[in-house]
């Protein structure tokens, strides 16, 4: 176990970050302007990271591949962001935020971690309308909530249907003070392609200037990977054509243990794939929960069309198995039980894989608060639907939009059609409660580490994790590793580790671009997508992970064989670019079938289907399993797994109910 | 596939920032009109590299509207044919078998091209970081209700803040002025309580840089407002003329 201490404070959990607050090491601010700082990737985590050591005094080099900071994947988070700061009255609280998120998660989170992160849930929103983010508000001037799935009180915060975009800008726009004020330099379109290690400590990283093509070497005290998380192995998922694992993996290969990589978050509401031409999919928030009602005809096949079904044909299936938080139920659940119904054979539209979203009950509803508010008598069925209709707009406008521009139906007429797709991963480099990885100097923030959300995150709280872990604690916990980095001077980037590195990328480059195959990137990436969906998507099974892992071996050794990766090293390449992030996708794909293959239970994303009870629930193993599986990379297809066992001290660890 | 158009393409190919680039013809058959514009472009770029040609390079990240790096001039218009929509959310369907589309990258002397359709709008950055923000260090907030704000003047500064820096603004304008993309920023802030001590400095220094970076006067045509695929109002620009003439005249600094 030496090698996984997670370094939990000692202590009441109530009181571990504040202890662990006011007794860690500080550096004193002429220190702070010698010591560097790396930081990977510009989305919440990165920017409010950066923005945050900056502002402590620290040399900051930030990194994206994108053409501006600004352009990050936690741009696209639409529905909100959870903090318990109980404005509505309804009884929340940091234990309970807390509570639903490790129950949320499945039992399978950090309890330490997630107190912390539920403590600093509220100081999040603070700083974000600081800095000028228009959050929803009500009437009287105050911050308007709404509710999201797994949880039975209003926490979530909310920018209409653009919340990330606001977070994401606030965050930016700190970024960009400093970058003016010279205290973060900023070196957008650089994909970092390694990180370089000396002596066992990470000192720094090897990048790839996009538009020329040229690599550089950058020293820092500490490197931050912020750089997300990797849905993209699937090939189809919301996430952004760029978002990739690259940064991830290149740390693991460099001997940072990869933590719980099978746990994938499949959201129960996108639009459901259209054609084989599709590019990626696009998400309709949770919000829409709120209002949607989720329901499948009970007769197979109906031709029908939705509006036509009476409501006593209706199956509003997730009502009627969880009563309990109905529509709201967290993800994995709603993923399984859409998919269930449809492997049934109820599904609906051309494909049979998608279920109804539909608005039309709370629309009437709205409408006839409405007509009370306005005093209208005998209003007319028209009328009312059009005044909640109204409601709904203001409320979910841009989703609708977006809704329409992909599909061309209109969702105010027609009740949505939606599927389950690959949305977020709660996998991620393994770190500490000082979020630093299994290599020293190394940190992993955001998306891109494992912490906080188990095997299943609940809605809303991505958003609040990425800023958690960059505006509140990485600016204390590095402390406690840079105050023993005062005396280390600035290292060469002629030293021979950097030299080393720089010549390992560039070779990997020279082999994509010489091995002049038949087919293209995107071919090899889909085809990966495709095992991956069929075999370690939202149902797995010991016989198809282990075909998975065969299928994947060759998949690596064909590609390596038969890509064609067009044009050249020392120019704006993104072939170039796409290649490389798919050949650590396809080793990322190995080493999510080992890890699903090796738990042999279901819990939250995770659904083996050896593994689940009578009515069709995941069946948790806490005997067993009650670890976090931590993955040493040993060579090719070759990984060794630590465990890290998970203590539940505070909370009761029961069978998860949302009934 | 399954689709059934046919287009001609008449596409912007320049290699690099130094070299002069030209229209090319392409040829793209059995296109689905469920395909997004992008996704033809994937079509394009997949029988291009079959045939062992350099592929077409765009910008492009979340293909859903909201990132804003998808920068296509199409038919002499940014983003394409139709109004509230960004290149990536554009459908096929919004064209006909046969038709001839053209695609250029954004023109404009302060974001030069990169290759092909893909530009540099840093420029965009150097201006936000010139004030675009509330100086507030991360942990100096107070809690969030104590600080009521009208719902009305909070709907507003969301409206401008749903600019995605997308550059259609200055695309679509025959100076290249970024007025609308200034303006959106200083109008979010100069609605909001937490915008008002760097009120004055904030125009003046975000104006300053938007000049600097070589973007164009602007006239009032109003083609920002038209081709903003966000709906960002000309109103914004009005209103960081007035808080710009005041910040001139009012302050004793400037």
């Amino acid at each position: 176990m030496s090698k996984l201490d997670a370094k939990i404070p000692e202590g009441q959990l109530e009181t571990k970050w504040t202890k662990f607050k006011s007794s860690v090491p500080l550096v004193n601010p002429a220190n702070k302007r010698s010591l560097e700082i790396i930081i990977v990737g510009s989305g919440l985590a990165g920017s409010a990271a950066a923005a945050s050591l900056a502002e402590l005094g620290y040399k900051v080099k930030v990194f994206c591949f994108q053409d501006s900071p600004r352009r990050a994947h936690s741009i696209a988070a639409q529905g909100g962001i959870n903090a318990a700061k109980n404005y509505q009255n309804d009884g929340d609280s940091v234990y309970r935020l807390f509570y639903d998120t490790i129950k949320g998660g499945d039992y399978r989170a950090r309890e330490a971690n997630v107190h912390r992160l539920a403590e600093v849930s509220g100081n999040i929103i603070d700083q974000c309308v600081a800095q000028g983010v228009p959050f929803a508000r009500e009437y009287g001037g105050l911050l308007s909530n709404r509710s999201f799935g797994g949880t039975q009180v209003q926490r979530t915060f909310y920018a209409a249907g653009q919340t990330g975009q606001q977070l994401l800008l606030g965050a930016y726009s700190s970024l960009e003070r400093q970058i003016g004020m010279g205290a973060v330099q900023m070196f957008s379109r650089h994909e970092m392609l390694d990180i370089v290690n000396v002596d066992g400590v990470c000192r720094g990283i090897i990048a790839r200037d996009l538009v020329t093509g040229k690599l550089e070497r950058h020293f820092g005290h500490a490197v931050l990977l912020c750089s997300g998380g990797y849905g993209n192995v699937f090939y189809l998922s919301t996430n952004a054509m760029g978002s990739n694992v690259t940064a991830a993996w290149k740390a693991h290969k460099q001997g940072a243990f990869f933590g719980n990589p099978c746990y994938t978050q499949i959201h129960p509401t996108c639009i459901p794939v259209s054609g084989d031409h599709q590019s990626k999919l696009t998400l309709m928030s949770e919000s829409l929960r709120n209002d949607g009602r989720i329901w499948v005809p009970k007769q197979k096949d109906d031709q029908r069309k939705p509006i036509d079904i009476p409501e006593e044909e209706r199956d509003y299936y997730l009502e009627r198995r969880y009563p309990a938080f109905g529509n709201l139920v967290p993800r994995d659940v709603a993923s399984r039980a859409a998919k269930e119904r449809c492997d049934a054979g109820y599904g609906v539209g051309s494909s049979k894989m998608a279920v109804y979203l539909d608005f039309t009950f709370n629309m009437d509803r709205y409408g006839k608060i409405e007509v009370t508010k306005h005093n209208i008598h005998n209003a007319d069925a028209a009328t009312i639907r059009k005044l909640g209709k109204e409601v709904v707009k203001e409320k979910y406008g841009n989703l609708f939009d977006m809704y329409k521009q992909i599909t061309g139906e209109d969702p105010y007429e027609m009740p949505m059609r939606i599927y389950p797709a690959v949305h977020y991963t709660m996998g991620g480099l393994w770190v500490d409660y000082n979020l630093m990885t299994t290599v020293p100097g190394l940190y992993a923030l955001g998306e891109a580490n494992f912490s906080d959300h188990g095997a299943n995150r609940l809605g809303a709280s991505a958003l609040m994790q990425g800023l958690a872990d960059g505006y509140f604690v990485i600016p204390y916990t590095i402390g406690s590793y840079l105050s023993n980095e005062i005396r280390t001077k600035a290292i060469s980037t002629d030293h021979e580790a950097f030299v080393v590195a720089e010549n390992k990328v560039k070779e990997s480059i020279n082999k994509l671009l010489t091995i002049n195959g038949t087919k293209s990137v995107d071919h090899f990436h889909k085809r990966l997508g495709k095992i991956m969906w069929d075999k370690c998507g939202m149902a797995r099974n010991e016989k198809g992970l282990k075909e998975a892992i065969e299928e994947i071996k060759s998949l690596r050794t064909e590609f390596w064989k038969d890509v064609r990766v067009t044009g050249t090293a020392d120019e704006f390449n993104p072939e170039l670019e796409k290649a490389g992030r798919v050949a650590d996708f396809i080793e990322l794909g190995e080493l999510m079938c080992v890890d699903a293959l090796t738990r042999n239970e279901s819990c939250g994303g995770h659904f083996r289907e050896e593994y689940q009870t009578e009515e069709g629930e995941a069946l948790r193993d806490d005997v067993n399993f009650a670890f976090v599986s931590a993955w040493e990379y040993k060579g090719e297809g070759n990984f060794e797994l630590h465990k890290e066992e998970l203590k539940y001290e505070n909370i009761k660890i029961a069978a998860r109910s949302y009934k | 596939m399954s689709g059934n158009m046919n287009l001609t393409l008449k596409v912007w190919r320049q290699k690099n920032t130094k070299t002069n680039g030209e229209l090319v013809d392409y040829k793209v058959n059995e296109i689905s009109p469920d395909m997004s514009f992008l996704e033809m472009f994937d079509v394009l770029n997949e029988k291009l590299i079959t045939e062992g040609k350099d592929p077409i390079a765009f910008d492009h990240d979340c293909r859903e509207g909201i990132c804003g790096m998808c920068s296509m001039h199409i038919n002499g218009r940014p983003h394409g044919p139709l109004q509230g929509v960004t290149t990536c959310q554009l459908h096929m369907r919004s064209f006909k078998d046969g038709d001839t589309i053209v695609v250029e990258p954004w023109r404009a002397q302060a974001f030069p091209v990169i290759k092909d359709l893909a530009v540099n709008r840093s420029a965009f950055d150097r201006i936000i970081a010139a004030g675009g923000y509330v100086s507030i260090n991360t942990g100096n907030a107070q809690d969030a209700n104590n600080l009521p704000i009208s719902k009305d003047n909070a709907d507003e500064a969301f409206a401008a803040a749903a600019c995605i820096g997308c550059g259609a603004c200055v695309a679509a304008c025959k100076n290249a002025s970024a007025m609308l993309f200034v303006s959106a920023k200083v109008s979010q802030l100069s609605l909001l309580p937490q915008g008002q001590p760097e009120k004055q400095s904030r125009v003046i220094n975000m104006v300053a840089q938007m000049d600097a970076e070589g973007f164009g006067s602007c006239t009032n045509t109003g083609a920002c407002e038209a081709e903003c695929p966000k709906g960002i109002s000309l109103s914004n620009i009005a209103r960081m003329n007035r808080e710009f003439i005041g910040a001139e005249l009012g302050s004793e600094k400037y």
